[in-house]
């Protein structure tokens, strides 16, 4: 039967990339941070991702893993990816060794919306792991100041698992405003104590609707950030969120990231908040 | 195209023989395993001449017709993406050598297949499975050859099951485009239809005469009949809104106790997609291939995030499949999933029919 | 691999087959046997190491008091103890006897039944101790026992395929033997693992692989009796088979025997 893409040449969605280990930089606990290299070169300029995009890491044997970009695509051919090791491919991850290959597809999904960052003051909410997808906007924004007001807000379970901690100073030169916070505080620790939506009370919000809100980290954590962000007149459609999924395909193809409606590989993982609140209070779906 | 033509029943075999001679692998309805299945044949003597099946909610059963026509039979346990999208593709390879790994995709062996007795809401099924694998965005190029090799020749439904539904889905039973050659089976032949230039290409130098004004009329009334006998519906008036309105319907969980979760709705249907990557190793794990299976959202394993489901009752999981089906579908695809073909209610173990379910879901909760 | 795991292989009440599982994975044995010490094997070797270990795979069922210690024994010598077949995972064909009257089972069939010291129930190995894994099947599969061994060996959560036998026939064209021929078949509900062996040969499954997680084995019984007119003779020795004391499984024998007992149609 005659069909058609309209994809010519095609190029199978399961094309993997070698890449090989550089470096790995221990972040916290169970977290660290990983620098790949393409292994061959000839990579085209602007195929390696934008802020909020995922590459599939592959490890033989064991499997891929959706790993989001966490420092913005520049031409050298590397990326920097912040890992959690929670399953049988990040355990594997974490066992490679500097000069170790790994296979990539990707880089894939939505990104953050550059040009509503571009044109809006950004409030970027973090928790836990979930400022690894952030980290490469923030990286965007230093390297592309926009002259509006740029906040992160951070939040972690205990001091010791804020991520990227020694960043904050040159982040903060940079002109952008953090803010942390910590669920449990430690002897040491002289910042704030709550979860980070309590940070928005800090923020003055003075344009709303000239405002944008960007999330990523756990699912509860997300949905009560969205709803804070509501409650300050944030209209729906200017609050962005980095949905999880576990994603297979990565390209839409196998169905087992969905959520409603949504395949979140291919459709997010960046999603809007009226993309989704038709069905964020429906347990299981 | 070319006005309908004649086909004498006499001259049948023709038509497979020169599908055979053009180096096509004919696909067709044939009786096996107390079912008629989809498999290759080599003449018209496999096909399911004086067979029929008679369907009910988790019930299938071969009855003998007493006449001799060859499709007087609705649809079966097998569908075509069996041979489109097939249960198990290896789909890359990694080798480890002195240098690291070696990544390659695996190129599958293209077959040329003829789709022999392919009925209108089958078509409806491949269109699905178009706009899945090939236009939203990521191409599944293997999928894609597949398709371009094949030749498509449909046969308007006669006798269609108690569980088909075409008519509500508007997706049957006469077929309306989407074929190379199209048949309709008379007694003393068949109404011949040409879909595309393939289709046209079987028949070069072919000597059929036009069909008969008669015969054109007796072909329309198959499908007349065909519609009249079927007596299942489905509302699709709203039916996404009025799905998703219904998520938390304590219907969900009245269906969740007698459903299986056994995955054979998904299994049988012509447009689930849904599949999983695996790792094949060797014991050293030097050679490792990827293989792609055909999955379910059934598969308590599907939902699984961070190593636990996120659908981790046989409810939510039902829901899943019948939401993504009639109402999440459209806002993916564009359209509907279902294309009414009464597979997931005959196949079914314990009988449960969407169509039923569909109307208590939509009932005002008590 | 700096050093090689070690492995030991413990028989207790089992017919044997799931060891032989082991010995049938000829090609394989090799190759693993280069990269595991078999420490302790009685099928295979009169070589008996004595532990720790690193992996010890249990076959069988806890059946007499002197299993019941020696199970503990195991227990504390594996850092990985993992559970190979219906036996040790769900008590057995054997597990038929926690039906029955142990005591005049033992006067019938022995002469001098003061010599026999078993205990009244078979019982599962996770009765008695905890399990790291359970690889079901009676007996098991050799490729998912050989690919599980790998799963540790190359650091691996262990894991086999969890869903129904239902989808292995469909992956292979089977025809629903259920629907098309109205043949009882526990496939639905039965973890798969065994390649549908039975359907492919157009039989029924009878579950040797044990219920498949989520098992709704009440719904499955339901539609037989009441649909399909399957009368309960039939389907409680169905249930009532390698994995009776599974409990999905034991349920629905339980509930369809007491509804056979209340229509009085019992011998």
């Amino acid at each position: 039967m005659n069909v058609s893409s309209n994809n010519t040449p095609p190029v199978s969605p399961w094309t993997t990339r070698p890449l090989v280990l550089q470096s790995r930089r221990p972040e916290t606990p169970g977290v660290e941070t990983f620098e790949f290299a393409e292994a061959t070169s000839g990579i085209a300029t602007g195929a390696l991702g934008l802020p909020g995009q995922f590459n599939m890491l592959y490890v033989p044997g064991y499997g891929e893993a959706a790993i989001s970009l966490s420092a913005p695509a520049d031409n050298s051919g590397r990326h920097l990816h912040t890992i959690r090791t929670v399953g049988n491919v990040t355990q594997a991850l974490f066992r490679l060794q500097p000069g170790e290959m790994v296979g990539c597809r990707g880089p894939f999904g939505t990104g953050w919306p550059l040009e509503a960052c571009r044109e809006n003051e950004v409030v970027m909410i973090g928790g836990g792991i979930g400022l690894a997808p952030l980290r490469s906007l923030i990286g965007w924004f230093r390297a592309n100041p926009t002259g509006h007001r740029v906040s992160v807000l951070l939040g972690a379970r205990s001091p010791e698992h804020l991520l990227y901690q020694p960043e904050y100073r040159d982040w903060e030169a940079s002109g952008i405003q953090v803010h942390c916070t910590v669920d449990r505080a430690t002897p040491s620790w002289q910042g704030h104590v709550g979860v980070v939506l309590t940070l928005m009370d800090r923020l003055s919000l003075p344009n709303p609707r000239n405002t944008i809100v960007l999330i990523c980290g756990p699912e509860i954590m997300m949905r009560y950030s969205a709803l804070e962000a509501l409650e300050r007149g944030i209209p729906a459609d200017r609050i962005w969120l980095s949905i999880e999924r576990h994603m297979n395909c990565a390209v839409g193809l196998c169905g087992r990231c969905q959520w409603g409606s949504h395949l979140i590989c291919a459709r997010g993982p960046v999603l809007r908040y009226d993309q989704l609140v038709h069905q964020w209070n429906v347990p299981a779906l | 195209m070319k006005e309908p033509l004649f086909l004498p029943r006499e001259e049948f075999p023709t038509l497979i023989a020169r599908l055979l001679d053009q180096g096509y692998r004919v696909i067709a309805p044939t009786v096996d395993q107390g079912a008629i299945v989809y498999a290759e044949i080599q003449s018209v003597d496999s096909l399911p001449r004086g067979w029929t099946d008679e369907q009910q909610p988790g019930r299938y059963r071969l009855k003998e017709t007493g006449n001799s026509r060859c499709f007087d039979f609705a649809v079966g346990p097998h569908s075509w993406k069996q041979f489109l999208f097939p249960p198990l593709q290896r789909i890359s390879t990694a080798i480890k050598g002195e240098t690291g790994w070696t990544f390659a995709v695996h190129e599958p062996e293209i077959h040329r297949y003829a789709f022999l007795g392919v009925r209108a809401c089958e078509l409806a099924g491949m269109r699905v499975q178009d706009r899945v694998f090939l236009e939203r965005g990521y191409v599944d190029t293997a999928y894609e050859a597949r398709r371009q090799a094949s030749l498509v020749i449909a046969v308007n439904c006669a006798v269609p099951s108690a569980n088909c539904f075409c008519t509500s889905m508007q997706t049957g039973p006469r077929c309306e485009g989407g074929y190379d050659l199209a048949l309709t089976e008379l007694d003393e032949g068949f109404v011949l239809e040409v879909g595309s230039a393939a289709g046209a290409d079987v028949l070069a130098d072919w000597d059929l005469q036009q069909a008969s004004a008669e015969r054109m009329a007796a072909s329309r009334e198959v499908s007349l009949n065909a519609a009249r006998s079927i007596q299942k519906t489905l509302d699709t008036q709203d039916l996404r809104d009025r799905l998703m309105a219904q998520l938390e319907h304590p219907h969900w969980q009245e269906v969740g106790e007698r459903c299986l979760s056994c995955t054979n709705c998904t299994m049988v249907c012509p447009t689930c997609f849904c599949s999983h990557v695996t790792e094949v190793s060797d014991l050293d794990q030097q050679n490792v291939e990827r293989e792609r299976r055909w999955d379910s959202c059934f598969h308590l394993d599907f939902s699984m995030l961070h190593g636990r489901p996120v659908r981790n009752d046989i409810r939510s999981r039902y829901r899943q499949w019948l939401t993504h089906k009639l109402a999440t579908w459209h806002d993916q695809f564009g359209e509907s999933g279902c294309v009414g073909c009464g597979r997931c209610i005959t196949w079914c173990p314990v009988g449960i029919d969407l169509t039923v379910e569909v109307k208590e879901l939509c009932r005002d909760q008590p | 691999m700096s050093q090689k795991l070690r492995l030991a292989v413990f028989k207790f009440a089992s017919c044997d087959g799931c060891q032989l599982s082991l010995l049938n994975a000829e090609d394989e044995l090799l190759a693993l046997a280069e990269q595991v010490e078999i420490a302790h094997f009685a099928e295979a070797s009169s070589l008996l190491g004595a532990g720790p270990f690193d992996i010890a795979l249990v076959e069988g069922s806890i059946t007499t008091a002197h299993d019941a210690e020696r199970i503990q024994q195991v227990r504390q010598s594996a850092k990985t103890l993992i559970t190979i077949g219906a036996c040790a995972t769900s008590g057995g064909i054997q597990a038929l006897r926690n039906w029955g009257d142990h005591e005049e089972f033992l006067r019938i069939v022995y002469p001098r039944p003061e010599y026999i010291e078993s205990l009244a129930t078979s019982t599962p190995i996770s009765a008695h101790v905890p399990v790291d894994f359970e690889l079901q099947g009676c007996p098991v599969n050799t490729g998912q026992l050989v690919g599980i061994l790998a799963d540790v060996l190359h650091q691996r959560q262990i894991r086999v395929p969890n869903h129904s036998v239902c989808r292995t026939c469909k992956l292979q064209g089977v025809v629903c033997v259920a629907v098309a021929r109205g043949v009882p078949c526990l496939g639905p509900i039965t973890q798969a693992g065994c390649g549908a062996l039975c359907p492919r040969f157009d039989r029924g499954c009878y579950g040797c692989f044990g219920p498949v997680v989520q098992a709704n084995a009440e719904s499955l019984t339901d539609w037989l009796v009441q649909r399909e007119h399957q009368s309960p003779a039939v389907l409680v020795p169905l249930l009532r088979n390698f994995n009776a004391q599974a409990p999905a499984f034991q349920a629905s024998g339980d509930r369809l025997a007491a509804g056979e007992m209340n229509r009085g149609d019992m011998p």
